[in-house]
Order: C-alpha cells, then sequence, then structure tokens
C-alpha cells in the first residue's frame, strides 16, 4: 500500500511567520519558568495552516496554561478547543525528531491568540492505567462542558471538575463511545433489548432532582418553581432543553442540558471513507449547507498538500456565502418568532427558498448538497448560473428593507431585545465566543479577513462591527453580514475565473478520468480512489473557517488509511450554548427565549 | 328590564336563538377567515383544500375536534377543568344579548347594558385562571397568573374609558347610546376613549400584542396546553366570540352602531365590526409580543392616567357646556 501513498507537498505557508514568532516567543519568555517543561513538536509547524504543538505533562499543564493565558507577550486569551484522541491502535506517531511521546490517550487543548492570528495546540500524554488530569475550568470557564465531553467519549477523569456527568450519553449509558474497543454500530453488539427491569433503571434517570443540577428547591423566603423548557418547545430550535428555576417569572437559574441530538458523527467518520465522509458533514450545521463540507477538504487538501484551482477556490466561496445567507435569514426570521413577531419568518423563508432554488440549480441538492469535494467541487457551474445568482443580487436588498422596517425597527421588538443577553469582549473569550456573537461586542474579528483561506483575500468586503453586545445587536450585524455576502457573491460573479473545477491531484475525488485509458499508473490509481477511497498521508491537521455561527474546524488524525484514525470536530454552537445561564439570570423567561433567538444556533452543531 | 320596543317586531326567541347562533357559526367562521387573511399577508394561500376557498375548513375541523378523544390529564382537577372553557363560552354568548345589531335585532335592552358587559368580561377571565389552575400544569399556570395580572389592570381603564361616551349619551343602555349618535359618531369627540377601549379591547381577548397569557413562544400554549379536543375548542372559539363581541362593542360605542346611509341597518353594523375584527388580525400579523412588565407599565404608566384625563376633560367639558 506504501506504493501507492501520495506525498503531502505543502506550498510555503503564508501564516509560518506567525508561528515562527510565537516559538520564537515561547523559548525566550519561558525561560524563567520552572514550574512546566514542554516539548515543541517539530512537524507540525509547516502546515499551510501552521499550528505549533507543545506536549507537557499533567502536572504542569495548569501553570502552562496560566502563563500562556496570560504571561506570554501577545497572549492566548481563548480556549478554543479541547479534546482527546485515542491513541492507542496508531501506527503512524512520527519517527526520529519527530516522533510524538508515548501516549495511550491524549488530551488536546486548541487554544486561539487574536493578536498573534495564531491557533496552538497543547497535548497532553495520558497513561490507560490512570487516566487523570487536573480540570482547567479555574483557567477558562469554557472548559467545563469541553471536559464533560471527554470524560463523557473516553472516560478521562479531570481532577477538580465542578460537575463531572455526561453530557452526550444518556446518564445510563455503558462505556465511553470514541474509545476504539466501543462499538460503532448496533450490529456489533447483542440484539437490543428492553427488560422491565432495564426500563424502569431508565424511567428512573430521567426524574428530576434539582439538586443533581445544581439548583437548591427553596431559598429562605421562598420556594422555586422548577420549570423544563424542552427538549421539545416551540423556541429551542430542535431538542434542547433547559431546566429553569423560577421565582415568580424570574430565572434565578438555568441549566442547559444538551445531547438529544447527538448522532456520533465523530465516531462515524473512523468508519467511513474519507470521500464518503462529506455527507456527514452537510448534517452538523445543517443550515450551513456546503459550509461545513469546506473545513472538512480544507484540512484534508492541507494533509494531503492538494492543490485547489482558483476556479474552485471561488466557486466554493460563492456557495458558501449564499448558505451564510440561507442561515441568516433564517436566523433573522426565528428571532423576530421569538419576540412574537409572526409574518416575517414567511417572507424570509421565501427569499430562502429563492436560494434554495439557485442551489438546486448548481449542486443538485437543497439543504445538504454534499457538494465541495477534496481538491475542487463537484461539478462545473451550469449555464446560465449567472442568471440566476444576478437576479437574486438585484432582488434581496430591497427585501432586506423591507425587513429593517418590520422588525429591526420596530420598538416593541427593540424594547424586547436591547440590552438583553449583554457581554462584553472579555467575557466573549473567556467562554469561547466566536463569530457574529464576538463581533457584536465591538471586536471586528473575522476569520476571512485575518486569516484568508478559499482565496477570501481577494475579496473586497467589511467586516461588520457592533458593540452593544446585546441580543439586538447580534441581530443587526447579521443582517450587515447578509449585505456583505452579496457583495462577495456580487465579486465572485463578475470575476469567475476560467480553468477547471476540481484538481489533477491523484487524491482529488472523485479523480479525474481523461488519462485513465491512456497509462496504466493513472488507471490504478483512478480504480483505487474509486474503490478504496483516497488513501491519506499520516499526519494531523486543522483548517478553521468562518461558518455561519462562528469558528468550525475539523481536527483531522491520519493514519495513513482509507478513513480517519480520529476526527475532532469544533462547532461554535457547543461554547455558545454553555453561556446561557451566564446571561439570563436575573431576567424573565420572555427574555430567556430573546437570548436563546439571539445565540443562532443549531442543535445537530452542539451535539454533533 | 323591558324589551326594547324597537326590538318586537321580531319574536324573542328568534331573536334569542337566531343571534347565538349565528355569532357562533361567525366565530367558527372567523377562524378560517384569520387564517386566509394572515395567508394573504403572509404571501401563503392558507386553507384552501376543503370546499370552494377552503370554507368547509371550519367543519372539518370541527368534526375533527369531536372526533378526538376528550382527553382529562389524571393530575387536574376534573370539575373545574371541566367547568373553565364552559365559562368562557356562556360569558362571551351572554355579553352578546345587550348588543343592538340592529333597530329590531337584538336580545335585551338592559339600562345597565355596559355594566352587564363588564361584568361578563371579569367573569371570562375566571375561565382562563380557572383553566390553568386546574391543568396542574407549569406553562398553564404561569399562563393564568399573567393573564389575571393582565386582565385586573386592562379592566380598570377598560370601564374608565367608557364613561366619556356613557356622560355624552347620558346613558348605560347600548341602544339609546346608538341613538345618541345620529349626530355624529362618538369615535369623533372621544378619539382618545376609542383608542384606550380598543388596546384594553385586544387585552382582553388575549390577541397580540397582548396574548401574553397563551404566549406560544415562551409558555407552549399557556393557560390551554393541558386542553385538547373539543375543550380546546371552546377556548378557540371562545377567543373568536371575544374578538367579535369587543368589534360589536367598539361598533355600537364609538362607531354609531347600525347607523348609516343606504344600506339596511344590519349591513352596516356588519361591516364596522368586519373591519374591526380584521384589525385585529392585522395586528396579529404585523407585531411582536412586549414582555409582561413592559406591558404592565403601559397599562398601568400610560393608559390609566390617559383614561383619568379623557373623563376629566369630558366631564368638565360637559359642564362647562350645560353652563
Amino acid at each position: 500500500m506504501e506504493s501507492v501513498l501520495a506525498r503531502s507537498e505543502f506550498p510555503p505557508s503564508v501564516y509560518a511567520s506567525a508561528a515562527a514568532d510565537f516559538i520564537h516567543d515561547l523559548g525566550s519568555e519561558s525561560s524563567g519558568h520552572t514550574e512546566f517543561h514542554y516539548w515543541l513538536q517539530p512537524d507540525v509547524a509547516a502546515l499551510p495552516t501552521p499550528f505549533p504543538t507543545l506536549w507537557t505533562g499533567s502536572a504542569q499543564l495548569l501553570p502552562l496554561l496560566r502563563w500562556l493565558k496570560s504571561g506570554i507577550s501577545r497572549p492566548f486569551a481563548m480556549l478554543y478547543d479541547l479534546s482527546a484522541i485515542d491513541e492507542r491502535q496508531r501506527q503512524h506517531r512520527g519517527e526520529g525528531p519527530t516522533e510524538q511521546p508515548a501516549s495511550d490517550f491524549t488530551l488536546v487543548y486548541q487554544l486561539l491568540s487574536l493578536e498573534r492570528d495564531l491557533f496552538i495546540v497543547i497535548k497532553v500524554a495520558l497513561d490507560a492505567e490512570r487516566l487523570s488530569a487536573p480540570s482547567i475550568t479555574t483557567v477558562w470557564p469554557a472548559a467545563n462542558w469541553y471536559e464533560r465531553e471527554v470524560w463523557d467519549l473516553f472516560g478521562i477523569d479531570f481532577a477538580g471538575h465542578p460537575h463531572l456527568t455526561r453530557i452526550l450519553m444518556p446518564h445510563t449509558w455503558q462505556g465511553h463511545p470514541l474509545r476504539k474497543e466501543h462499538h460503532a454500530r448496533a450490529t456489533e453488539v447483542d440484539p437490543f433489548t428492553l427488560s422491565r427491569h432495564k426500563q424502569s433503571v431508565e424511567q428512573e434517570a430521567l426524574r428530576f432532582h434539582p439538586e443533581d443540577w445544581g439548583m437548591s428547591r427553596a431559598s429562605d423566603t421562598s420556594e422555586y418553581m422548577f420549570l423544563n423548557l424542552g427538549p421539545n418547545h416551540p423556541s429551542v430550535h430542535g431538542v434542547f432543553r433547559v431546566a429553569l428555576q423560577l421565582d415568580g417569572e424570574r430565572i434565578v437559574d438555568a441549566v442547559p442540558d444538551i445531547g438529544y441530538h447527538h448522532r456520533g458523527a465523530e465516531k462515524m467518520a473512523e468508519r467511513q471513507a474519507w470521500h464518503s465522509y462529506l455527507p456527514y458533514t452537510d448534517r452538523v450545521d445543517y443550515l450551513g449547507g456546503v459550509m461545513n463540507n469546506l473545513p472538512y477538504v480544507l484540512a484534508l487538501e492541507q494533509l494531503a498538500g492538494v492543490p485547489v484551482p482558483e476556479r474552485a477556490q471561488v466557486i466554493r466561496v460563492m456557495l458558501c456565502e449564499l448558505f451564510r445567507i440561507a442561515s441568516h435569514l433564517v436566523f433573522y426570521g426565528t428571532f423576530a418568532q421569538d419576540v412574537g413577531q409572526m409574518s416575517p419568518v414567511f417572507y424570509m423563508f421565501e427569499d430562502r427558498e429563492k436560494l434554495f432554488g439557485i442551489v438546486e440549480a448548481i449542486t443538485g441538492g437543497r439543504m445538504h448538497p454534499a457538494w465541495f469535494r477534496i481538491g475542487g467541487v463537484a461539478q462545473d457551474l451550469p449555464q446560465g448560473w449567472d442568471k440566476l445568482i444576478t437576479q437574486f443580487l438585484d432582488y434581496l436588498p430591497a427585501r432586506l428593507r423591507e425587513y429593517d422596517g418590520m422588525v429591526l425597527k420596530n420598538r416593541i421588538l427593540q424594547k424586547r431585545t436591547r440590552g438583553i443577553g449583554a457581554y462584553d469582549t472579555k467575557t466573549a473569550l473567556e467562554w469561547g465566543v466566536t463569530g457574529p456573537g464576538l463581533r457584536a461586542t465591538g471586536l471586528g474579528w473575522d476569520l476571512r479577513k485575518k486569516r484568508p483561506y478559499s482565496s477570501y483575500d481577494q475579496f473586497d468586503f467589511e467586516i461588520p462591527v457592533f458593540d452593544g453586545g446585546d441580543s439586538y445587536d447580534r441581530c443587526r450585524l447579521r443582517v450587515e453580514e447578509i449585505h456583505q455576502s452579496l457583495r462577495i457573491i456580487r465579486q465572485c460573479v463578475d470575476n469567475m475565473p476560467s480553468g477547471h473545477y476540481n484538481s489533477d491531484h491523484p487524491l482529488t475525488t472523485p479523480p479525474r478520468k481523461a488519462r485513465t485509458m491512456e497509462d496504466i499508473e493513472t488507471l490504478i490509481q483512478h480504480f483505487l480512489n474509486n474503490s478504496w477511497g483516497p488513501v491519506m498521508p499520516p499526519g494531523e491537521t486543522c483548517a478553521p473557517i468562518e461558518a455561519t455561527k462562528g469558528l468550525n474546524s475539523y481536527q483531522i488524525i491520519s493514519d495513513g488509511n482509507t478513513n480517519s484514525y480520529r476526527t475532532r470536530i469544533r462547532t461554535p454552537s457547543f461554547p455558545h450554548l454553555q453561556m446561557i445561564p451566564k446571561l439570563c439570570r436575573g431576567l424573565f423567561v420572555s427574555d430567556l427565549i430573546a437570548i436563546i433567538a439571539s445565540i443562532d444556533f443549531v442543535m445537530a452543531d452542539v451535539d454533533r | 328590564m323591558t324589551a326594547a320596543p324597537s326590538a318586537e317586531t321580531f319574536p324573542v326567541w328568534l331573536n334569542i336563538f337566531g343571534i347565538l347562533i349565528s355569532v357562533v357559526v361567525i366565530a367558527a367562521g372567523l377562524t378560517w377567515v384569520e387564517r386566509r387573511l394572515l395567508g394573504f399577508w403572509q404571501d401563503r394561500p392558507g386553507p384552501n383544500r376543503v370546499g370552494p376557498f377552503g370554507l368547509l375548513q371550519v367543519v372539518a375541523d370541527m368534526l375533527k375536534l369531536f372526533f378526538k378523544e376528550d382527553f382529562i390529564p389524571r393530575f387536574a382537577d376534573i370539575p373545574v377543568f371541566v367547568l373553565a372553557p364552559v365559562i368562557v363560552m356562556a360569558t362571551m354568548l351572554l355579553g352578546f344579548s345587550i348588543i343592538p345589531f340592529a333597530p329590531a335585532i337584538g336580545i335585551i335592552d338592559l339600562n345597565i347594558g355596559l355594566l352587564f358587559f363588564f361584568a361578563m368580561s371579569s367573569m371570562a377571565v375566571y375561565s382562563v385562571v380557572l383553566g390553568s389552575y386546574a391543568s396542574n400544569n407549569k406553562y398553564a399556570l404561569l399562563g393564568g397568573l399573567r393573564a389575571a395580572a393582565q386582565t385586573v389592570s386592562y379592566e380598570v381603564f377598560m370601564g374608565i374609558s367608557l364613561m366619556g361616551v356613557v356622560m355624552l349619551a347620558g346613558s348605560f343602555d347600548l341602544r339609546s347610546i346608538v341613538l345618541a349618535q345620529q349626530g355624529g359618531w362618538f369615535v369623533l369627540p372621544q378619539c382618545v376613549g376609542f383608542a384606550i377601549f380598543l388596546v384594553a379591547g385586544i387585552a382582553e381577548s388575549h390577541r397580540l400584542p397582548f396574548d401574553l397569557p397563551e404566549a406560544e413562544h415562551e409558555l407552549t400554549a399557556g393557560y390551554h396546553t393541558e386542553y385538547s379536543g373539543m375543550k380546546f375548542g371552546m377556548f378557540f372559539v371562545g377567543e373568536y366570540l371575544s374578538i367579535l363581541l369587543i368589534s360589536s362593542l367598539i361598533t355600537t360605542l364609538f362607531l354609531g352602531g347600525w347607523l348609516g346611509p343606504w344600506l339596511p341597518p344590519i349591513l352596516w353594523f356588519a361591516l364596522k365590526t368586519g373591519l374591526l375584527v380584521g384589525l385585529f388580525i392585522l395586528l396579529r400579523a404585523a407585531l411582536p409580543r412586549p414582555r409582561y412588565d413592559q406591558l404592565m407599565t403601559f397599562g398601568w404608566k400610560l393608559m390609566l392616567p390617559l383614561a383619568l384625563l379623557n373623563l376629566v376633560a369630558t366631564g368638565g367639558l360637559l359642564l362647562w357646556r350645560a353652563g
């Protein structure tokens, strides 16, 4: 098999200097600190989106993270992601100078520095006999849910965590699903039976005890009411549950409960071939359509060194922005609906329907086209595509002006949402908030500008910023983003490059067929890529993008196989929901609904 | 309390049953009107499958509701739970007995007609409060609490807003009030009273933007969360009866009732009432919902002083004119 493995050749990265700066600062500034040691993994800093990787021991983790968060110059303010890897069956972990430390389970902390425009990775090697690490909830409150997730899916204990319970799986679940020995399909285990005993155990587990959720039943003066909002409720946008502790209609505490939409997308990635996993990505943020394909294919292209033709890049940008508009329109309509305005959502769904008409003409699909491919897109644009899109570009702005008057300028709506659920930039970074939720706090940080991928640097557009940080500004900001997306799409239409819609690299899926009947090497490559699917070179990669709701990335580990060894999906909605209790304490139930509406989450994006 | 002489051209029983049956039928029909109108305003068809223009949708809905299981939750307070929807139907229908639809059409002309309406509309809130209490459901409870607070607050100035009309007409009897408008509709001299009563009336019938007791986006279905089948149907029709009643009352008190040239009086009455009903529906299509405390502030701090001011001004003006 080694003979058909493609070589990875990376083009020189424009961000290499940011990584080099960091490595330099790390060396010079950490010399005085004896409380932590680290080992810098030499190979990953060379990727087109480099992420310097530091290994450290679990005892030194807290001091190192504290120092990186506030000690180092231009610090890493955000805990971008926290996950783990079950390394026990992994074959390729580097050789010689790049060989990674021995580890059964590796904890992966991904940090982001806005000043440096740099993501870094901290890894902690754990022994299977002693699966425990210190909790970092004292450094970043956002780590709370992430650590619960790692505990749930890997069974790694976090010492000092305030509430380490399962978060995605049911509380009665046996085993930890992302461990390699855990079955991926029901057919790998005995058929499911529900005995009377099992049923009663399951039902008993559903009984609500406020104490288990960290809430008290009464104060000195009053007895609280507990309201179970969801998992089925008109305003929670999917299956999301919030347990509310109420004093009258005032919220004393709120505890979100997620996991109802968990489908094990990360586990599935370990079974599916690289190519056939694409449709699963579409369903992560199901309003984002092909936007979800992008971080996945970008990561793989980076891993395998697949160059993407310009035309494919611009087609991708155009489709992504179309979906950004579609997603924001759904947000806009449901936002108005959740504060009680009935009609806008109908108008906006009609616009979205027009958008889907275009998407259908181009891709053949509507909400989940799964249309991007490793190395390009699935087909070329159809004849007359530009006319369709131009029509839409001319049509939408007038509609948006109408909605301004209907929704944004409505006095009742303003009274309901202004100053509700407000937070500042520092809090946002602390809690891992990205996307419109971050930009509404006055920080114009958008990955499309800061770290352009897929030729975004070729486009002329602005990053809308508002500084109220409240529900109203989050809505206003998305409306502005629709206008900017229209601008980007117009530029795509005007300047669509000619050329091929996919790469001629051998790992492109599906591989080009042109030369297969002429030479045997191309024929073999084509046959294998179509039957097995492509074999990705071993390595680790990650390529974040600015998705509709914030930063989305796929952290992929290839073990030189036809499928992924580990795929970690970092979604924006997950940390956003974690903030809800902080935002709604002391407010009314109606305010909670407005806050939930303004966050713009998709439960599939939270639970994966 | 005697039947008005003008109503004697029709036999009393015909008046009673004719009016009661037609208002119930019209209220049920309003569900179709509302859905069609909303559809029209929201760029979608609305119910258009059953019968011509979907007109028989009402019949289909009724059949469906009748054949649904008559479900009462185990934890409900059963007698109260059953009684609550009956109260709303009964009080609303009783409210119609004082409306003079046309010179010869109307059930009874009470010399305390307006007060009787207030009594009935205050009674109607019991159905919501009792229904929510008996459901033993937290969403319903919150809805009931909101309904009680809202009705109490809004009824205060609802009554006061009408006193201007009463002073101008010099009577509580609705037929006399209509006849007093022959010189000009009260909507002009009492424009403030009209606006206030319109707001209070919308609040009274729990329609957007005052639909907080059921606020589906917050409280799922509010006070009738646990109701299904025909008991839900009664709440539903009760709401439309209340829209119809408020619209009829506004027509009677401010828009000259059946008065108007050329057309037969009953048609004038229907036309004016119909337009008001349309306004109710348009409001629902257009407005978001304020928050509970904002609603209370609006009622107590703006509407009530305004209503009192209107009362004082009207009274002062009348006294000044009388010399």
